[in-house]
């Protein structure tokens, strides 16, 4: 199965939309009548308190799961149900809230194998590693270190990443997914966890993704100071449903979101 | 001090890409090569017969589920099916076609273990770990009735077994009778180095990232592009061929001649302990786990009576034969709870001190 053509797209044009997605476990309604869009070349933000369906909602945006009702289109095709490297293959990557790295491969290797999709040398050259596999495989090295000296991890290069302790773990995991030079990239917490130093590390590198590779963003965040920071807009779920949507500054002065917030522990 | 990083600098991509980056590690190799070949030479048929040929050949089946259960992380339990399959093929091939020269046919068997391997491996999309082990047992049983019930396989030969035909490499007999130990090892050894050295590109490269991704956390290699059921049919496939290859060098340039039951559940438990001991996950870990459960007991069965005897006890092969099991049985649970990763992993650390030797780090 192949990933369907899409028209080139600029800046500010409906990116991804969501129509009136609903999404059910059984009897758990993860996601009721949620609509919103992300526009090319933004910084979307998605809170909400823990539970709230943040997470089935990136699920569901690559493929992972199907809504249950409402439809999502990708570049104004209607997303059909399909398997999960489809959607990688069509542009689409993301990070995980509970880091998901290969663990026993280096930094190096994780964020080889985000190339993986890229790379095209034929079996038979894989099997002498010489000519064309060689020649990409050194190719995409250079692309690779790129990325690398982007994220600052250079001294990390060849440690497996298991040994790495949770901040870095994270930036590889980062690197890994613009190894795959998305269109959309899909954060989940990407700074969960983190000191205030590795959370203003990876804000710089999130806004830098966005600014110099003109990356679509969708980013689930808890840190309040952090979302208004770096989103063009938010979208504020709460209980599977969709509360208010807006610029930070609407959004936070809106009484629904404070008081889904108010008193609430994060 | 002769092992050390330092002064070898790498200034390109491609250097540091490769396999072998350390200058000592490329020399050592070579060295290892070379002693190989002249083993040949300087080694007795016992030793070239009773323990390198076999030490190789379960080398190279350890390799192909190494590929399987290693990187990829899908557990087989038909390692001696897919083995059969291999020596059955390489049977039909080399009688049917004898004007073909049987280094070929050898080759060619694998292909057809690597078909049979990549249908038994259909079910892996759908189910993992100990139901896949299961779906790999009954292709162990299926195989092997068919080894017994399809007389064609072994073109009605009323003993029902496979017998090595008389076969030559520029005149020189490699298979059958006639040929010498030190001629078939010198097939088997460059065979195994042939292999090993794909084996070792292939997992090296994208492809042994999309494997070892595959293993270590298959949500998200799929969620990166990765297609599960090719890649985890791929690591079937080029297993099996491994392991094909493998059982034809077993049957024709080792035992001569072999029935059925050499490919029974018991040589698939027997591959998977040398997987888990030498190294899951490690090419070179196949062969100390080759090494260890195979060559081991044969230096016991030398050593220990030797040993013994000086204090008038002696030592039977039954007993030998039992403190084998022992002794595996001992190594395996001392490395599933102490080394998961087996052998490799300690030479690695060995390595490692080396490197920064005589300081600790
Ligand atoms: N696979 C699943 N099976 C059953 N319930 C699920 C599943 N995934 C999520 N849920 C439920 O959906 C709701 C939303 O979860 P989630 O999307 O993880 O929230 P968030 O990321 O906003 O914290 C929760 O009540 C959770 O229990
Ligand atoms: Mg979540």
């Amino acid at each position: 199965m192949r990933a369907p053509d899409h028209p080139v797209m600029s800046k500010g044009d409906v990116l991804l939309a969501v129509e009136n997605v609903s999404l059910r476990f059984g009897g758990v309604k993860a996601l009721t009548d949620v609509s919103f869009d992300i526009r090319k070349s933004e910084i979307r933000a998605i809170i909400g308190p823990n539970g709230a369906g943040k997470t089935s909602m990136l699920n569901c945006i690559n493929g992972f799961y199907y809504p249950t009702e409402g439809r999502i289109t990708f570049k104004g095709v209607k997303r059909p149900k399909m398997r999960p490297y489809v959607a990688a293959r069509g542009g689409i990557a993301r990070t995980f809230q509970n880091v998901a790295l290969f663990k026993s491969m280096s930094t190096l290797d994780n964020i080889m194998a985000g190339r993986s999709i890229k790379m095209r040398s034929n079996f038979f050259w894989q099997l002498f590693r010489h000519g064309p596999a060689m020649k990409e495989e050194i190719e995409h090295r250079r692309f690779v270190e790129e990325i690398i000296d982007f994220l600052e991890i250079q001294h990390i290069r060849k440690t497996p990443v298991g040994r790495l302790p949770y901040g870095l773990q994270k930036r590889v995991e980062l690197g890994r997914a613009l190894a795959m030079e998305p269109e959309l990239l899909l954060l989940d917490e990407p700074m969960a966890g983190m000191n205030l130093e590795e959370k203003e590390d990876m804000s710089r590198f999130i806004l830098e993704v966005n600014q110099q590779y003109g990356t679509t963003i969708a980013l689930i965040e808890h840190d309040m100071g952090v979302v208004m920071d770096l989103s063009d807009r938010v979208v504020v779920l709460e209980y599977g449903r969709k509360i208010a949507d807006g610029t930070p500054a609407e959004v936070k002065g809106d009484q629904r979101v404070i008081d889904a917030y108010l008193g609430v522990a994060h | 001090m002769l092992y050390r990083e330092a002064g070898q600098f790498k200034t390109n991509y491609a250097a540091d890409s490769a396999i072998f980056p350390l200058r000592q590690d490329r020399l050592g190799l070579g060295v290892i090569i070379l002693a190989a070949y002249a083993l040949a030479f300087i080694g007795n048929s016992f030793l070239l017969q009773a323990v390198m040929i076999p030490f190789l050949v379960f080398s190279l089946a350890s390799i192909g589920l190494n590929i399987l259960t290693g990187y990829t992380g899908l557990l087989s339990l038909g390692t001696g099916a897919f083995m059969g399959v291999g020596a059955y093929a390489c049977y039909k091939l080399m009688t049917a076609f004898p004007g073909v020269n049987v280094i070929i046919w050898i080759f060619a068997s694998g292909f057809f273990s690597a078909a049979i391997g990549a249908l038994f491996g259909l079910p892996s999309l759908r189910i993992k770990g100990f139901y896949l082990a299961v779906a790999t047992l009954a292709a162990q049983f299926f195989l092997q009735w068919c080894f017994i019930r399809i007389p064609w396989l072994v073109n009605y030969n009323v003993s029902g077994a496979l017998d090595a035909p008389l076969r030559t490499l520029f005149g020189t007999p490699i298979m059958g009778p006639n040929a010498t130990p030190q001629t078939r090892y010198l097939v088997v050894l460059t065979i195994v180095i042939l292999l090993t050295w794909l084996a070792s590109n292939l997992v090296h490269g994208r492809i042994g990232r999309m494997w070892i991704a595959i293993r270590d956390m298959d949500l998200a290699a799929e969620l990166m592009g990765i297609r599960p059921l090719q890649t985890k049919l791929l690591a079937f496939a080029v297993s099996s061929y491994y392991c094909g290859v493998a059982g034809a060098l077993l049957v024709f340039l080792w035992y001569g001649g072999a029935e059925y039951d050499v490919f029974n559940i018991n040589q698939s438990f027997f591959i998977l302990f040398m997987v888990i001991i030498g190294g899951l996950g490690s090419l070179i870990g196949s062969f100390f786990g080759a090494a260890l459960i195979f060559i081991l007991p044969i230096v016991l069965g030398i050593v220990l009576p030797a040993m013994l005897s000086p204090f008038g006890i002696s030592v039977g092969a039954d007993v030998i034969e039992h403190l084998r099991f022992m002794i595996v049985g001992a190594l395996i649970i001392f490395f599933l709870i102490v080394e998961p990763h087996g052998l490799a992993r300690l030479w690695q650390i060995g390595k490692q001190k080396l490197l920064v030797w005589p300081f600790p780090y």
